[in-house]
């Protein structure tokens, strides 16, 4: 790092909303070529100073200096025109539309009267190949990965001319392998002379690219450290502003009977292709069974069929002993199956419903929540108060509505419920995604008391640290199969990797 | 009464607001086409307020418009936009028409509840055809309502022409002296004015409406899967079997409408040359209660306020009476465009906000 000035400075960045200050004093220096990462939970205040950043806020006290000049940003294009971009968590792109079309979006090149299509084409095509982007501007946005739409979103930000880039949460929606490729172009751009600000909570991923990591807790600067200089655990400390645990702890499983038997499924996706091809797996009480693979090798089509919420082409699933293939989702929650589903927005919660609604969703038809079709509120309300209190979700009363709470509280009131219906299995999908260390130990350490009391666990990741911790058992997925099973504390990441792959490991056990 | 209120502060806040932007927007046009607005206004108000055969009128003005309103609403809070009211309203009237007319021998403690049922009930089949495409086929609800709105106007035009034409007329016999549910000591007290038991019928149902959406296993059902479908979906709710149900209560409302107007207004049924309008107006009343029971009834006052107070616009002002509708349209424009409202009230808002930080 030189020690010239450097190019983005914040200095005492102050910004209150009403009852609560987000950013209170934050100082912080970004200098060329380094990745400085944000570090802090959920609501911590990352957002808020980097919306400050980009022109969406305006600061209530404190300055913003790019290279050395202190300047007033006051919307994004002033932003832009600095040479500010920025790589949103959501992408803001037209699917539709091709690549070429939705980076020239707003700032169209001319030929005359005409889009001048080619030479912004070209242009695009240059700066994927300077920064090993592998683009292809002809693509529609519809037809191309995430991970390759958001490669669009950094060259939007490279084609205007952005020089300081700031990435929000960015591996959130990746797969294992687009991680280690997005880390890869980042330290292209950083190599080129750009400079990157990387918002995250994931610890991992700030150790293996980040040259600083400035950690934020409460709206405040905790510290400011060397990568170099610090470890996990440090880091962690920091952010939550306790001791974490990385390791699990937990007992060897004592798996009982199988609760859950999937044979010869054959299950089609919404496009009326096979997803599914002839899987065979059984989960068994007292254990917990990591379900690995990389997203879209039939994740979600299982997860759906074991819910009723999806048809099964042939094969069966039986619970209990009893089959359930194409029950109705009701049929099967009743016997005995509870699920935290992998989109807590599209299916865990009625967001503008109030919690203590949300917490009977499932069982709101049965005593002591209705009496003769009409709802008995004050049961509701009590249970909704027992969860609450028991799963510490933290939300201002009973009668809020589901949507202003925070992911992880929202999260730990789908767990709440679900556990509360003392299912015999639980099927526990992406349970983790999107939340902060402390929210993701309470969340794992939830399945393992499950686990504990004899319950059969399903548990469906991305995360190959999770599956690797958590898991007593570990199924990889791979086009609709399993293509083998072992033992967490018998494997690695690469092991696990390669499976993931396709090639069925060589040390693991078959499914018989 | 503070629960009630609880319930649609807020949004009150929003409408009422809309309400005086919308008189105002009216008193500029007739400002500008050389009319004095505070003469049309009170002119409008002695309308209503002058006698008790006006009063009379406007309530019978109002009552079809809070079933309708109700009946949009109850669609809109299970996440369907029903716009067939009007046709359901037709089919409604014609319902009621005809088991007026054809059922005899019956005394009226028990024919008049038979043709309101009627009424409502063919409604809401009629209704239970936009929600049975939209949960088995996934057709969108705009469109078929719409369709059978038209459908609705001219079968019923042909059932009046071909089966209940009274000789040499453009209409129907009239119904029963048994099936009429007009209140003639009250009408007599207002000097004839159409007062009838629709009016306590139209409360009633906003009384149901309220304690059915939001206290019974089956109003939660439906207010989850109109907020959430997949959720619902997820907890283990039949979603299709949800939207089936919210459009035959909502047909029920705008059937009920339609039958309390022939049993308890005209007594018989024209032929029609177009769409009556109750039902597309219902729409309105339910934007501008927000979708509230309660507010409803309040919109279908101000609606009907309106409306048969803009005839003594034209007499005391000279404004001529369509330009109510530019007064109500502003309203609903206000009530959509909430933003604009915000923007009015926000300076009060501001100010309230930093006394609590304080």
């Amino acid at each position: 790092m030189n020690e010239a000035t450097p190019v983005v400075e914040l200095k005492g960045i102050t910004k209150r909303f009403p009852g609560v200050v987000a950013n209170d004093s934050i100082s912080l220096k970004l200098y060329k070529g380094e990745i400085h990462a944000l570090l802090g939970e959920n609501g911590a205040g990352k957002s808020t100073l980097m919306n400050i950043v980009f022109g969406l806020y305006q600061p209530d006290e404190g300055s913003i200096e790019i290279n050395g000049t202190p300047v007033t940003i006051d919307n994004p294009n002033k932003a832009i025109d600095l040479g500010i971009g920025m790589v949103h968590q959501h992408f803001k792109l037209v699917d539709p539309f091709t690549v070429t079309e939705n980076i020239i979006l707003g700032m169209e090149p001319k030929k005359g009267l005409n889009l001048d299509h080619k030479t912004a084409a070209a242009r695009i095509s240059e700066l994927s190949e300077q920064y090993g982007l592998r683009v292809d501007p002809y693509a529609k946005i519809h037809d191309i990965s995430v991970g390759m739409q958001q490669r669009v979103e950094i060259l939007k930000t490279l084609y205007r001319g952005a020089d300081i880039l700031i990435f929000d949460e960015p591996t959130a929606v990746l797969t294992p392998q687009e991680i280690t490729e997005l880390m890869e172009i980042m330290r292209r751009l950083v190599a080129e002379g750009k400079s990157i600000i990387l918002i995250t909570h994931k610890l991992k991923e700030i150790m293996h690219i980040s040259d600083t990591v400035t950690i934020i807790r409460r709206g405040k600067v905790i510290d400011t450290v060397k990568t170099s200089e610090a470890s996990p655990s440090i880091l962690a400390e920091k952010m939550v502003g306790r001791n974490v645990s990385f390791t699990v702890d937990k007992r060897p499983a004592t798996p009982g009977k199988p609760v859950l038997e999937i044979r010869d499924l054959f299950v089609k996706n919404k496009e009326g292709a096979l997803v599914l091809n002839g899987l065979n797996l059984d989960v068994k009480a007292g254990e917990i069974l990591g379900l690995a693979g990389v997203d879209g090798n039939g994740q979600s089509e299982l997860i759906e069929a074991l819910t009723g919420l999806r048809k099964v082409d042939r094969g069966s699933i039986r619970l209990n002993g009893k089959e359930v293939a194409n029950l109705s989702p009701r049929q099967i929650i009743e016997g005995g199956l509870s699920h935290i589903p992998e989109d807590r927005h599209k299916h865990g919660l009625v967001l503008d419903f109030s919690m203590s609604e949300n917490m009977v969703l499932e069982t709101y038809y049965k005593a002591p929540y209705n009496k003769n079709g009409f709802l008995n509120y004050d049961a509701i309300k009590k249970q909704a108060e027992k969860l609450i209190e028991n799963f510490d979700v933290r939300t201002p009363s009973v009668e809020t509505k589901a949507r202003s709470l925070s992911g992880g509280n929202q999260q730990k009131a789908i767990i709440a419920r679900e556990i509360d219906k003392n299912p015999d299995i639980l099927i526990a999908a992406q349970p983790t995604r999107g939340l902060d260390v402390g929210a993701i130990e309470f969340v794992q350490s939830q399945l393992i008391a499950q686990r504990d009391q004899g319950k059969a666990v399903l548990l469906i990741s991305f995360e190959l640290d999770e599956i690797i911790n958590v898991s007593d058992r570990i199924a990889v997925l791979y086009e609709g199969q399993i293509v083998g099973e072992v033992l967490p504390e018998q494997t690695n990441d690469q092991e696990l990797g390669l499976m993931m792959a396709g090639s069925t490991a060589p040390g693991g056990v078959k499914h018989e | 009464m503070n629960k009630i209120f609880k319930i649609f502060s807020g949004s009150a806040t929003v409408s009422i607001i809309a309400i005086i932007l919308g008189l105002i927007v009216g008193a500029i046009v007739m400002l500008v086409g050389g009319y004095n607005p505070l003469l049309a206004y009170q002119s409008l108000f002695t309308q209503v307020f002058g006698n008790t055969y006006d009063f009379g009128e406007t309530l019978r003005e109002i009552t079809p418009l809070v079933l309708t309103g109700l009946a949009f609403a109850f669609a809109a809070r299970t996440g369907l936009f029903n716009i067939g009211g009007e046709g359901q309203f037709i089919v409604g009237m014609t319902a009621a028409t005809v088991v007026g007319i054809k059922v005899t021998g019956l005394p009226a403690i028990i024919h008049a509840p038979l043709a309101i049922i009627a009424g409502g009930l063919c409604g809401g089949l009629w209704a239970a055809i936009v929600g049975y495409l939209k949960a088995k086929r996934g057709v969108n609800e705009v469109i078929t309502s719409i369709m059978l709105n038209w459908i609705a106007l001219y079968l019923a035009n042909y059932i009046v022409r071909h089966f209940l034409l009274m000789q040499g007329k453009q209409r129907s016999e009239d119904i029963l002296p048994t099936a009429s549910i007009t209140i003639q000591s009250l009408s007599d007290l207002m000097n004839s004015a159409r007062i009838h038991w629709g009016m306590l019928l139209a409360v009633l149902v906003a009384v149901f409406f309220y304690y059915f959406m939001w206290k019974t296993k089956q109003g939660y059902e439906l207010r989850a899967v109109g907020s959430n479908p997949n959720a619902a979906q997820y907890a283990g709710m039949n979603v299709g079997r949800n939207i089936v149900k919210a459009m035959f209560i909502s047909g029920v409302f705008a059937g009920l409408a339609g039958a309390v107007q022939i049993l308890g207004v005209f007594h018989n049924q024209t032929v029609m040359s177009g769409s009556p309008g109750t039902g597309f107006d219902g729409i309105a009343v339910g934007l501008i209660g927000m979708n509230n029971p309660f507010g409803i009834l309040l919109g279908a006052i101000l609606f009907g306020t309106l409306t048969y107070g803009s005839a003594g616009m034209s007499f005391g002002a000279g404004v001529p009476p369509e330009l109510i509708r530019i007064v109500i349209g502003s309203i609903i424009f206000f009530i959509a465009a909430q933003g604009i409202v915000r923007w009015f009230i926000k300076p009060f808002y501001s100010k309230r906000k930093k006394e609590k930080v304080l």
